[in-house]
């Protein structure tokens, strides 16, 4: 794992092309910590911080081919290198190292850009062809590794994270403000674009190339799910042969995954996905499991009693960590450093003490349960789209209200509330059936409420842009023949799991303590099967993920493997407001800040903080757009405030 | 008192879900729900707020989107228990 930046083109600036380089890999040296290497030849720069995990001696980058016409900066892991090895090497390849990066290098040299067709993995590459000068950018299918491009004075540069653009002399820290719509609508801005304006981030499953007179970017793969009518092959078969294949696909997805040169541990926060990782690790490896956890002080987002029994199932050697409310608010800026933009909610910055609790104890890599709710239906999302959806055709049935409480047991909040108010919200919304966002509509709704903020300016700069319609416009021309399950899938899987849960609650917190995290439930031969199952299987009445629960029933205590959907959240608004709110809070959302920045109206964000510090009862948007306040606040200090004036002079270290 | 109710309700509403100082910025009938003010844990905060500064007491049944959905609706719930308080 590692991070890896460069540039294609003539870079406008008197700094040396070496410093240039060292300055970008300096600015996310926490994604490779352990060795650096650079390549310079006439119009490409190319370097590299390493993590070291394969082959830790060998496997230095940039890596070139033998004649030194391709070269090579990697960010991640191509878990079927042994195998891809093996063919090559029947094809007469030569190694020199036992790393996957060589497998790369070498599978490039044999296939081209369509070597990405071949990678079971992780990655995030950059490849410089000079027979055919070429550069080529490819980002994996699902996203789990970042990959950032901009274009500044007829230079293309190119980074795993932001904050190595913004060491070249010239290129601006300034919000998008499509970006914050998109942000306090759906929690992220719409790929590629990203926080920053001109700033771009490549898409997972696509490739982007770059010759000195044209640059292009298309997709290699893309998530696809059959029309809703069409079974197909399947046609008849049994839940058990889906499960039993299911079985194997995740078996050999955790299995590839334990390939490293270095200790591999697991994340462990009770629910039922990490607990199936850790099980199904403790299947393939009998050795002693180490696991990781972290645990709140309230009971309303603590799990520790489920992951001490699963603790006790395996055996494991179990770490945690105690996250309180207001080590939260201590993370956060750092946390916004990290995400690289405005977040919606505070779960990243328990993740983020997390990762640190792993690397202090010496591991860097980490298996982990995330994608088991896009892939197999899991979040409670799809449930309520299914209720609504009934509601919806049959309004007067009786067992209505009875359905939306049971949806969401473990919100204290929504006990003492009327069925008729719930079903109200969730029923009666008015959402047109035929919707492609139907199933996500509430969601967006109550999301974009938090847009009441946003200042005067911004809107007439917004005007009358539509977020909703821009994501509409975005998907696919089959989306509307699969089933409404899938269509909702779908939305989580391309959009909110890359953009969110595998950025700001993922790689971003993970490498910001130089942990790898690796998710077996995105292997994508296990999304492909899954996509094909068909949807009563995924959701049978309302248990969720009910085939993948079907497939490993016996390596799990039942308690857990019966355990309904918990969603992982952490406190919000009251970390920033209750006793021992750290000082930078008052500071940030001062009127002087709010105006200085303005991106949000003054007196309505000195409203939502009273409200927020002497309600006991927050509600969810409120909660949303104070975290979104604060969050962009910050993230507007840390990186568009400071002028981004560049040093041209070289210190004396650099000159060296 | 009924008049100054519909203006404590509305400043409460404008103030705590439209965070706004412009009180003209909300229409009499506007649906709160579908306008994203309140969602369903916000409404808990307008059912304290009816309960302890307009002093009527609100039964679980009664807090549907029928009572509580606009200033409108929220000020004739509110006079009526009022008066079903002082009968």
């Amino acid at each position: 794992m590692c991070g890896i930046a460069g540039y294609f083109g003539m870079p406008k600036t008197s700094l040396p092309d070496r410093v240039l380089l060292q300055r970008m890999i300096g600015a996310i040296s926490h994604r490779g910590p352990d060795e650096q290497g650079l390549h310079v030849d006439g119009n490409i720069g190319l370097v590299h911080a390493r993590l070291s995990i394969i082959d830790p001696a060998a496997g230095k980058q940039p890596m070139c081919n033998i004649d030194q016409t391709v070269w090579l900066i990697f960010n991640g892991e191509i878990f079927n290198y042994i195998e891809l090895r093996r063919d090559l090497i029947a094809r007469g390849y030569v190694f020199r190292t036992n790393s996957d990066t060589e497998v790369l290098l070498h599978l490039y040299e044999e296939k081209g850009l369509d070597c990405v067709e071949d990678l079971n993995g992780d990655f995030a590459f950059v490849v410089w062809d000079s027979r055919r000068n070429r550069l080529m950018l490819a980002r994996d299918r699902m996203g789990v590794r970042p990959l950032h491009y901009t274009y500044h004075g007829g230079c293309l540069y190119f980074a795993s994270e932001v904050k190595a653009l913004l060491q070249v002399p010239g290129v601006k820290a300034e919000l998008d403000p499509i970006a914050l719509d998109q942000t306090f609508t759906f929690w992220f801005p719409l790929a590629p674009r990203t926080a920053f304006k001109d700033i771009f981030e490549l898409r997972p499953g696509h490739i982007l190339t770059a010759t000195p007179e044209r640059t292009s970017v298309r997709a290699y793969w893309r998530l696809a799910y059959p029309d809703a009518n069409d079974q197909g092959a399947w046609a008849g078969r049994s839940e058990a042969s889906i499960a039993g294949e299911l079985r194997e696909l995740l078996f050999d997805a955790t299995h590839i995954r334990l390939r490293s040169d270095v200790p591999v541990g697991a994340y462990l926060s009770g629910g039922l996905d990490s607990s199936i990782i850790s099980a199904v690790t403790k299947h393939i490896k009998p050795d002693r499991l180490r696991t990781f956890s972290v645990t709140f002080e309230s009971d309303e987002f603590d799990e520790s009693s489920y992951q001490q029994e699963m603790v006790q199932a395996l055996g494991t050697r179990h770490d945690q960590i105690q996250c309180r409310t207001a080590d939260i608010a201590r993370f956060f800026p750092d946390v916004i450093r990290h995400t690289e933009r405005p977040i919606l909610r505070t779960a990243p910055a328990p993740l983020f003490a997390l990762s640190d609790l792993v690397h202090r104890k010496g591991f860097k890599v980490v298996l982990t349960g995330e994608g088991a709710d896009e892939v197999f239906a899991g979040y409670d999302i799809f449930k309520e789209a299914k209720l609504r959806r009934f509601c919806a055709s049959q309004p007067d049935s009786r067992r209505r209200p009875l359905l939306f409480r049971r949806l969401y047991p473990y919100l204290p909040q929504l006990k003492n509330q009327s069925h008729s108010y719930l079903a109200a919200f969730f029923g009666g919304d008015g959402a047109a059936l035929d919707d492609p966002l139907y199933s996500h509509l509430p969601r967006m709704r109550t999301t974009a409420g938090t847009k009441v903020f946003l200042s005067a300016d911004l809107r007439h700069e917004l005007a009358d842009y539509d977020a909703l319609a821009d994501m509409r416009d975005g998907l696919p021309d089959d989306f509307t023949r699969w089933h409404p399950l899938c269509q909702a899938q779908y939305l989580e899987t391309t959009h909110l799991l890359p953009a969110y849960i595998l950025s700001s609650q993922g790689d971003r917190v993970s490498m910001a303590h130089s942990v790898e995290g690796r998710y077996p439930f995105l292997d994508h031969r296990l999304v492909e099967f899954a996509a094909r199952i068909p949807p009563k299987m995924k959701i049978r009445a309302l248990r969720e993920k009910h085939i993948l629960r079907e497939s490993i029933k016996d390596l799990l205590p039942k308690d857990i493997g019966n355990r309904t959907k918990q969603p992982y959240r952490a406190p919000d608004s009251q970390c920033f407001t209750g006793p021992g709110a750290p000082d930078y809070v008052d500071n940030t959302l001062s009127r002087y800040e709010i105006e200085d920045a303005g991106y949000f109206e003054a007196d309505a964000v000195q409203k939502l903080k009273n409200k927020c510090r002497r309600s006991q009862a927050v509600g969810t948007r409120d909660n949303m757009a104070f975290v979104g306040i604060v969050s962009t606040q910050l993230w507007h200090r840390i990186f568009a405030d400071r002028a981004y004036r560049i040093e041209t002079d070289i210190s004396p270290g650099e000159a060296a | 008192m009924p008049h100054d109710l519909e203006i404590i309700i509305r400043n409460f509403i404008v103030d705590n879900f439209l965070f706004s100082n412009d009180q003209d910025s909300l229409s009499d009938k506007e649906s709160l729900l579908e306008g994203g003010l309140i969602d369903s844990t916000g409404v808990l905060e307008l059912v304290a707020f009816l309960e302890t500064e307009v002093g009527i007491e609100i039964a679980d049944a009664e807090i549907i989107p029928e009572n509580l959905d606009s200033i409108e609706s929220i000020a004739t719930y509110a006079k009526s228990k009022l008066a079903q308080a002082a009968a």
